[in-house]
């Protein structure tokens, strides 16, 4: 498939390359290297894609009302976050970039969380330790070097049945940094599983702008294996990210995974993807839409009958109206808790800025008596 | 009490930590075989294993990115930045990342990441290897900044940044390093002055000299030869950059009513700056003469052939404390 973009042609990659156990009409297709995973709960992974879909849905429309001051999309890459969020086992840690969204429900995230971050409530405060899903991070590509530490803190402590995956994006890969964390995880043969969604675009950079190779073939010259998996087929990214787990989890070192998948929203909220992009590109991705095969498969194949697929949209409808009521409840914080967390403990020069700030506003409160 | 070169008292406090906190580890470019270019990682390897003790690839924000990945899984990493000048490539983990984490978390997450900088001029090196880029760190809400100036105090210094929870930029006056001084290594780590403290080094009524690093030193020896001339300077030793510790600084300088702050760092937006403005706050009425400040002019730092006439000296020091007198 080729399609025409904005001065740059994004080339569908060879099937030779591409891993994909359902193809985009939603027919199961069998590959040598990973069987059809049986196992799978694949009405769950429908249910979860729809659901942070939802999500996602509901962020935009209240990032318009105002309630929100930014959203990042997921729109079009459920499947690489649900499919690889899923293949975690509980004691395998996640670094996160700020769109995996999809990957913090499968992690059993609150939503909410994600909300008081992007409408500014708070950085994105959830104890990482929790649900094995570290913070958001926005600065591009530094989480893949946490991951790798953390990952070689797991080597240290001799923890054979844990492993790392840290989530970038095409943009990423261009980071010096993103770099720095294959060579340390070569080097080192960490148990971290480096899982970059090519959406196509940094923004509006397509990822011609990023490298002449493709991207998975980027670890090839640090010394571990990459693969290419259909970003938009949630079983085969489950089975790709489970055998890369289970490759770490025996000591066998780093695994790249490219999910070749298409960001169908705008970068963010402030972003206008028209400026950049054709929309019959858009339309020719929206064939490929990774929640549209699942429910087709499992329509076929008799797995899920239409009482299903009610009850899922039911379910939907019912987390949009507690999102929506929840944001909105969010309060804001007092002003005196910006001083709040800077150190672990005292610190003269903050405790001075806080103490005069109080004085400052206490002075308005007397002149209001 | 021993004799030690300050080098070795960082090595003997790191020694310590290493034998006092499993979690604690080193790593850096060159710490383990080699000991460390300044030698103050010798040994350290041998005793406490690769997994302890970790030369890394040759890259400072890997070292630093994956130092918080070590402290995010309850490690205390201690980074060694080779030289001053090397540590910019670190600055996106340090600034963005390592600074803000507890912050962001609101407190979930603690990193108590040291890193080691040698830092400063006067050994006739090349490009990048003489620079103070301190006032890069203090400017960063969440990092703690410390400079050791002695081999005493570096020892205890290095073990209370690795016990905080807290990242500490923990700078070393590299030409100081072959300096000796009696070290308690026996003294209780309770007993040692907090890290967040300055020091009075030489107790003095007539002008205030506050320093830290490597210009202690020089300024100690500038309180000497002014006492021969009948002037009598208390030399504070800062330790801590940030914060700054107010208190010492105004309770010494409202007393003598005349401050001089000397630094190797460019004098221009440096912590003199900082630090004359809040004496100026707290002390405006006992002060007899304007806060000067003795530092590095608005150049890069130059050439080794040259150095001498960049670096603050007795001379200049002096010179400046002559006139906080002209006022």
């Amino acid at each position: 498939m080729t399609v025409e973009t904005g001065g740059a042609t994004t080339v569908a990659p060879q099937d030779s390359e591409l891993i994909q156990l359902l193809t985009p009409e939603g027919e199961r297709i069998e590959h040598p290297e990973y069987p059809f995973p049986d196992d799978a709960d694949l009405k769950g992974m429908y249910r979860d894609m729809v659901l942070v879909r939802r999500i996602d849905t509901e962020a935009i429309a209240l990032q318009r009302q105002g309630e929100l001051g930014l959203w990042a999309s997921l729109l079009g890459q459920e499947a690489a976050q649900v499919g690889s969020g899923r293949a975690l086992s509980p004691n395998d840690m996640a670094f996160p970039s700020y769109r995996e969204h999809g990957v913090a429900w499968c992690r059993g995230l609150d939503p909410v969380r994600l909300l008081e971050l992007f409408r500014g409530v708070n950085g994105g405060a959830w104890d990482p330790e929790e649900h094995k899903f570290h913070l958001y991070t926005i600065v591009i590509g530094d989480q893949t070097l946490h991951a790798t530490g953390y990952a070689m803190g797991i080597q240290r402590d001799t923890a054979e049945d844990e492993a790392v995956i840290v989530y970038f994006g095409d943009g990423a890969t261009s980071q010096g940094d993103v770099s720095e964390a294959f060579a340390w995880a070569s080097v080192y043969n960490t148990p971290v599983v480096f899982f970059c969604q090519n959406n196509q675009y940094a923004i509006s950079a397509p990822q011609e702008r990023q490298s002449r190779v493709p991207l998975y073939q980027r670890s090839r010259g640090f010394g571990f294996p990459g693969v290419r998996v259909d970003g938009n087929d949630v079983l085969a990214c489950y089975a790709v990210t489970k055998q890369a787990l289970r490759a770490a989890h025996e000591g066998q070192g780093p695994t790249l995974i490219e999910a070749f998948t298409y960001r169908m929203g705008a970068h963010t909220t402030t972003d206008d993807p028209t400026r950049y992009r054709l929309a019959s590109e858009l339309e020719a991705w929206r064939l490929r839409d990774p929640i549209e095969r699942v429910r087709s498969y499992l329509a076929r194949s008799g797995q899920a009958n239409a009482a299903f697929f009610e009850q899922i949209e039911a379910e939907a409808a019912e987390l949009g109206t507690r999102l929506r009521a929840a944001c909105r409840e969010l309060p804001d914080p007092p002003p005196l808790a910006m001083f709040d967390h800077v150190y672990t403990g005292a610190n003269a020069i903050l405790d001075a800025d806080r103490a005069g700030y109080e004085a400052y506003l206490d002075g308005f409160e007397e002149a209001a008596r | 009490m021993t004799k030690l070169t300050l080098s070795k008292a960082i090595n003997e406090g790191l020694r310590r930590a290493l034998e006092d906190d499993p979690k604690a580890m080193i790593m850096g470019e060159d710490v383990g075989r080699l000991g460390g270019v300044f030698r103050v990682t010798d040994g350290l390897q041998k005793d406490f294993g690769e997994h302890r003790v970790m030369d890394t690839p040759l890259a400072e924000s890997g070292i630093i990115g994956t130092a918080i990945g070590l402290a995010l899984r309850g490690y205390r990493p201690v980074c060694e930045i080779q030289f001053d000048g090397f540590v910019y490539p670190a600055t996106d983990q340090i600034v963005s990342q390592l600074a803000k984490m507890h912050y962001r978390s609101q407190g979930k997450v603690k990193l108590p990441v040291v890193i080691r900088i040698p830092f400063g001029g006067g050994i006739g090196a090349v490009e990048h290897h003489s620079e103070s880029p301190e006032v890069f760190f203090a400017h960063t809400a969440g990092l703690r900044v410390v400079a050791c100036a002695d081999a005493a105090d570096a020892f205890t210094m290095i073990q209370l940044a690795i016990a905080s929870d807290d990242p500490v930029i923990f700078f070393e006056p590299k030409r100081r390093y072959w300096d000796k001084g009696e070290v308690d290594t026996a003294a209780p780590l309770e007993d040692a002055l907090p890290l967040d403290k300055a020091r009075v080094v030489v107790a003095g009524d007539d002008v205030t000299v506050l320093s830290y690093g490597p210009l202690v030193r020089t300024c100690a020896e500038a309180a000497s030869a002014a006492r021969e001339d009948g002037r009598s300077i208390e030399v504070i030793d800062l330790r801590s950059l940030s914060p700054l510790d107010m208190e010492t600084i105004a309770a010494s300088v409202s007393r003598t009513g005349r401050c001089v702050v000397t630094h190797e760092a460019p004098v221009y937006a440096g912590l003199g700056a900082e630090i004359a403005a809040r004496v100026t706050e707290r002390c405006f009425y006992q002060l007899e003469a304007p806060v000067l400040r003795v530092g590095g002019f608005a150049i890069p730092y130059p050439p080794a052939r040259m150095e001498d006439h960049y670096l603050p000296d007795l001379d200049r020091i002096l010179d400046a404390v002559d006139r906080t007198f002209d006022f």
